[in-house]
Formats: C-alpha cells, sequence, structure tokens
C-alpha cells in the first residue's frame, strides 16, 4: 500500500487518496483547446446541458406516469398534466428538450462535416458521436410511444414493423419486439424499460467514450490548422499566452462555452414557456386506438428527413417492389453517414470553403435535407410523392458521388 | 515450462467455455423472455354474421386485436381467385393492416387508400399503388351457412390461401 502523511486539510487529504488535483488538470484545466474557433464549437456543452435537463424532467415525470396501457393516457394527460404541481412544467420541459436536442445535434453534425473534422485521426470521435445519434432516435421513438395518444401507437406500429423487412425471421421479429400481434401493453412496458433504463445508461456510456475519443487526435479548429498541442500548451503555461495558439477548457473556453449556452437556454425556455404545442402533436391528446389508424400520421420533424427517403420510393423498379427499395433506402440513410469519413476521398482536413467541389455538395445536401423534411410532413400524394421520390434518389446519389467530388478538389489543390 | 503454460491454457479455456454456455443459456431466457406470454397467444375466435353485410360497404371486425375487413362486392366488381362465396354473393374477407407498414387503409369509395404512405388497395385486397409489397393479408376462418369464424381453418380457408399463393 502507498505511504499515507497526516493530512492538512480535507481536500489535501482527499488529494492524497483520489488524486484529484491531477485529474482535475487532466480533465479540466490542462485540457486543451485551440483558439481559432466559434461559437458553432459550443454545441457538445449545450447537448450535455439539454441531455442533463432531459434526466432531471424525466426523474420527475417518471414518479407519476403508469407504463399500462389503461392508465398511461391518463397518468400523463391529468395525472402529470392537471394535478401534480408543475407537472405541465416538468413535461413541456421534457418533451421540448427531447425536440431541441436533435436541432442541436444537427448543427453540431453539420458543423463536423463542413469543417472536415471526422476524419484523418478523427474517425471514432464521428462513430461514437453518430453512435450517440442513433441511441438518441432510439430514446426519442421510445419516449414518443409513453404518452399512449394516437401518434404514439400509430408510430410504433410503423416503426415496429419495418423489423418485418428483414430477410427470413422478419414477421416473427417484429411479433417478439412487440411481446403481441399487436403493439399492446407488453410492448409499452418493455419501451418503457428501455427508454428510463437501458437507453439512457448507453448514452451515458457512449458520451464518456465520445470524449475520451478527443483526447488523442483534440478538437479541429476553422482552418483546420495543424499543430503540436504540447508545444503550444508549454507556451501557455510559461505564460506566453498571447502566442500560444490553444486555451485551457476551464476556466477559459468554458467562458465562451457558457455565453453561448446563456443565449440557448433563453431560446429553449422561450420555447418551453410559449411555443411548448410544436413539441406536442394535437393528435396524440387522442387516447390510443387499434382500430382507426389517424387520417395522416408523420413523426417528429428530426425524424422526418429520413422517413421522406422511406416513403419516397413508391413503385416498383425493375422488378424491385417498392416496400423492399424503400426500406434499403431508409436502411442506407441511417448507416450511411457511418461512413463518411472513408467516403471522403481528399488526404488533407480543410473547411469547406476551401474546398470548392465539396463546398458545393455540402449545400446541396443541405437543401436536399430541408425539402426531405418538409415533404415528409405533407401527405403523400400527386406531385409531393414525386418530388419525396426524386428529393430521396438526390441523397443516395449525393453520397455515391462523394468519393469522386472529395478526389476533384484534392487533384485540383495538387495534394493528390 | 511449456506444460505449465498449457496447463493455465486448459484453466483458461475451460473457463471460457462455462462462461460461453453460461451465456448462451442466459441470452436464451432473455429472448424468451420477450416472447409473447401464453395468454396473448391463446388469442380468440370471433364468429362474424355476413347476411347483415351490405354490398358495397365494407365493414371492419376485430380479431385478435386487429382489425379484419369484410366487403361484400357489388355485381360490378371484379372477380377475385380470394372471393369467398356465399350462396350467390361474393365476399372479400382481409386482414385490414396495410401490409406495408401496418396502418390501416380507410375505404374511399371503391377501394381502401392508406394515410400513412399512400398504399392502395382495390375490392379483392390487391394493391394497386405506392409502397404495399402484397395484398392485404387473408386471416384464417371456416363457414357455417352464412357465418364465419375467424381463428379456425375451414376447407373454404385453405382453398382461397392456396389460390392466393398460386
Amino acid at each position: 500500500m502507498a505511504k499515507f502523511e497526516k493530512s492538512n486539510s480535507v481536500g489535501e487529504w482527499l488529494d492524497q487518496r483520489l488524486n484529484l488535483t491531477t485529474f482535475n488538470k487532466v480533465m479540466m484545466t490542462e485540457y486543451w483547446i485551440p483558439k481559432d474557433i466559434n461559437f458553432l464549437w459550443a454545441m457538445g456543452v449545450l447537448l450535455a446541458t439539454t441531455f442533463g435537463i432531459l434526466i432531471i424532467s424525466g426523474i420527475f415525470l417518471m414518479m407519476y406516469y403508469k407504463p399500462d396501457i389503461n392508465l398511461a393516457f391518463d397518468s400523463v394527460n391529468y395525472t402529470i398534466m392537471q394535478e401534480v404541481a408543475f407537472g405541465w412544467l416538468f413535461r413541456h420541459i421534457h418533451g421540448v428538450a427531447a425536440s431541441v436536442v436533435f436541432l442541436v445535434i444537427y448543427i453540431h453534425m453539420f458543423t463536423g462535416i463542413y469543417y472536415g473534422s471526422y476524419k484523418q485521426g478523427r474517425e471514432m470521435i464521428w462513430i461514437s458521436g453518430m453512435l450517440l445519434f442513433m441511441t438518441f432516435s432510439a430514446a426519442g421513438f421510445s419516449g414518443y410511444m409513453l404518452p399512449w395518444g394516437q401518434m404514439s401507437y400509430w408510430a410504433a406500429m410503423v416503426i415496429t414493423n419495418l423489423f418485418g423487412g428483414v430477410p427470413v425471421i422478419g414477421d416473427a421479429l417484429v411479433v417478439w419486439i412487440r411481446g403481441d400481434f399487436n403493439v399492446a401493453d407488453a410492448t409499452l412496458t418493455r419501451f418503457f424499460m428501455l427508454h428510463v433504463f437501458l437507453l439512457p445508461i448507453t448514452i451515458m456510456g457512449i458520451i464518456a467514450l465520445h470524449f475520451y475519443t478527443l483526447r488523442i487526435p483534440h478538437v479541429n479548429n476553422q482552418n483546420s490548422d495543424e499543430f503540436d498541442f504540447d508545444t503550444e500548451a508549454e507556451k501557455y503555461l510559461a505564460g506566453n499566452k498571447k502566442e500560444s495558439k490553444v486555451i485551457p477548457f476551464w476556466p477559459v473556453f468554458i467562458s465562451k462555452d457558457l455565453a453561448v449556452l446563456g443565449v440557448f437556454l433563453i431560446f429553449y425556455f422561450y420555447l418551453v414557456f410559449f411555443h411548448y404545442d410544436f413539441a406536442m402533436d394535437p393528435v396524440n391528446f387522442d387516447p390510443a386506438n387499434n382500430m382507426v389508424t389517424p387520417a395522416h400520421i408523420y413523426p417528429e420533424w428530426y425524424f422526418l428527413w429520413s422517413y421522406e427517403v422511406l416513403r419516397g420510393f413508391f413503385f416498383d423498379i425493375f422488378g424491385f417492389k417498392a416496400f423492399n427499395i424503400g426500406l434499403i433506402a431508409f436502411a442506407f440513410a441511417n448507416v450511411i453517414f457511418l461512413l463518411l469519413p472513408w467516403l471522403d476521398r481528399d488526404p488533407k482536413i480543410l473547411p469547406a470553403h476551401r474546398r470548392p467541389v465539396f463546398f458545393v455538395w455540402f449545400w446541396i445536401l443541405m437543401i436536399d435535407l430541408i425539402v426531405l423534411t418538409v415533404y415528409g410532413k405533407l401527405p403523400p400524394t400527386g406531385a409531393n410523392a414525386w418530388v419525396g421520390f426524386f428529393a430521396a434518389v438526390s441523397f443516395i446519389l449525393l453520397f455515391v458521388i462523394l468519393p469522386i467530388v472529395t478526389k476533384i478538389d484534392a487533384k485540383k489543390r495538387g495534394s493528390l | 515450462m511449456s506444460k505449465e503454460i498449457n496447463r493455465r491454457d486448459f484453466i483458461g479455456y475451460s473457463f471460457a467455455a462455462v462462461a460461453a454456455v453460461g451465456g448462451a443459456a442466459s441470452l436464451v431466457g432473455m429472448k424468451q423472455a420477450w416472447d409473447p406470454l401464453p395468454s396473448v397467444l391463446a388469442g380468440g375466435f370471433t364468429e362474424i354474421e355476413l347476411s347483415a353485410i351490405k354490398a358495397g360497404e365494407p365493414e371492419t371486425f376485430t380479431w385478435r386485436g386487429k382489425p379484419i375487413f369484410v366487403l361484400k362486392k357489388t355485381p360490378e366488381m371484379e372477380a377475385s381467385t380470394r372471393d369467398l362465396v356465399v350462396g350467390a354473393d361474393r365476399f372479400t374477407v382481409a386482414i385490414g393492416l396495410c401490409t406495408h407498414l401496418g396502418c390501416i387503409p380507410a375505404w374511399k369509395k371503391d377501394k381502401w387508400k392508406c394515410a400513412c404512405h399512400g398504399g392502395e388497395f382495390n375490392p379483392s385486397g390487391k394493391q394497386v399503388f405506392g409502397p404495399p409489397p402484397r395484398p392485404l393479408d387473408l386471416p384464417s376462418f371456416s363457414v357455417k351457412g352464412t357465418a364465419i369464424t375467424l381463428g379456425e381453418e375451414g376447407p373454404e380457408y385453405k382453398a382461397i390461401a392456396a389460390a392466393m399463393k398460386a
């Protein structure tokens, strides 16, 4: 055992046993962040905060929520909304945060794509981030089911049916996931378990991994400037703060983060108090009914783009069933971002505005995603179906041509 | 020396084997915990009286938590291999869940239209537009006089199921 001497303070006593001084240095005061970054680099702290808000508000909702098909709807819409002190507030905080967290995730993701922060050593940051996007999506879907309204029920019906597209075992898999032939009580209870336990704990684990993946390659910067973090850190520690290209995470970088967080929270609480209705679909205030599908169902806004890719293929092509093409396209849309580091064939890390063809590619992708999102909410009839079809095809083609696009830029620059 | 290492390897492999068997058995148990319960599997039987149904106006019944469409065809509606002929009348009996992703299509004038992803089915339950990969599914049934019992497998059901497969 290590030798312990008598300590003179509580801090010293803890330091002897836990080495908090070193821990604090490694995690905070000597965790180096480049200076040349803008407000888009604050999204990580925004996400961590929003996740904290979701956990805390979720704890309060869970104390009155009842995961039973006969009780769920009233436990939310009567008990929580009308009886529990500030129950309505916790619900709106939870619902709005669940929606807004995806907005910030998308900004975080597309910042990474724009500045090339997913490649040449940063692949694991990107992959762990995409895993977080997937687990957050699963958490969003399972949580949406809990109020047991019409949208909850029919979203659960459609999403669980997607697994029917798995070859051979599809039909049996759907029944297994639901625990019944239909979306029923067994389904609600198990998705409750996923939403309040398994998914949050998985998310926490992946968040830790995501932070860890940043340690060795470090955060990217606005001009993708490559420098030695150790040398720059030494300059900073020697008092040469002006010349050094880095700042410590705590207390310097965090002050900028907190400023951005302040602006974000004003926006967020504005939504919570004055516009919570955008996260509370009126159709979901009708109790679930397995005999009536609502006239028009659609997912929450953050799933609309992939939903539109799914339903964009509404006719058979060369003997392939529309159902299967849609499902394959949907699967493609959900995994293709994971492969981004390898689809980008440009050997240099550069921001999009210094990669002319990629710059165009990036903004076409943004426009396509917006078109998919807008048309995902409209009824899939007439001209809408065709816009959806072409937007879905464009989405796939964009990723197919990405290796070529990135190579053209590299060749023009002479780095390939 | 090498003998010693082999002995340790053996212990290591034995430990891994025991852990693997235990792990696999646990997975089987966990998989079964998610299977439908016996009370769910037992399901039920639903009897439907066909003579009360008006031609051209499909009715919806519930069987094992799923909607069942029963349509008495009008003389103008085309004949199909899945028509259930009772006396002089032709019926379409189908599980009322879109074969795409399971929404309930609604009857609009002369066909079922699905609001979710735009699929359409004609009066014989055949998909005529959109993503549905196959016609509306056929529930099992048996015929007694002018009534059918859902959940039983009668000769009429078997004949239609065979005709639909062909």
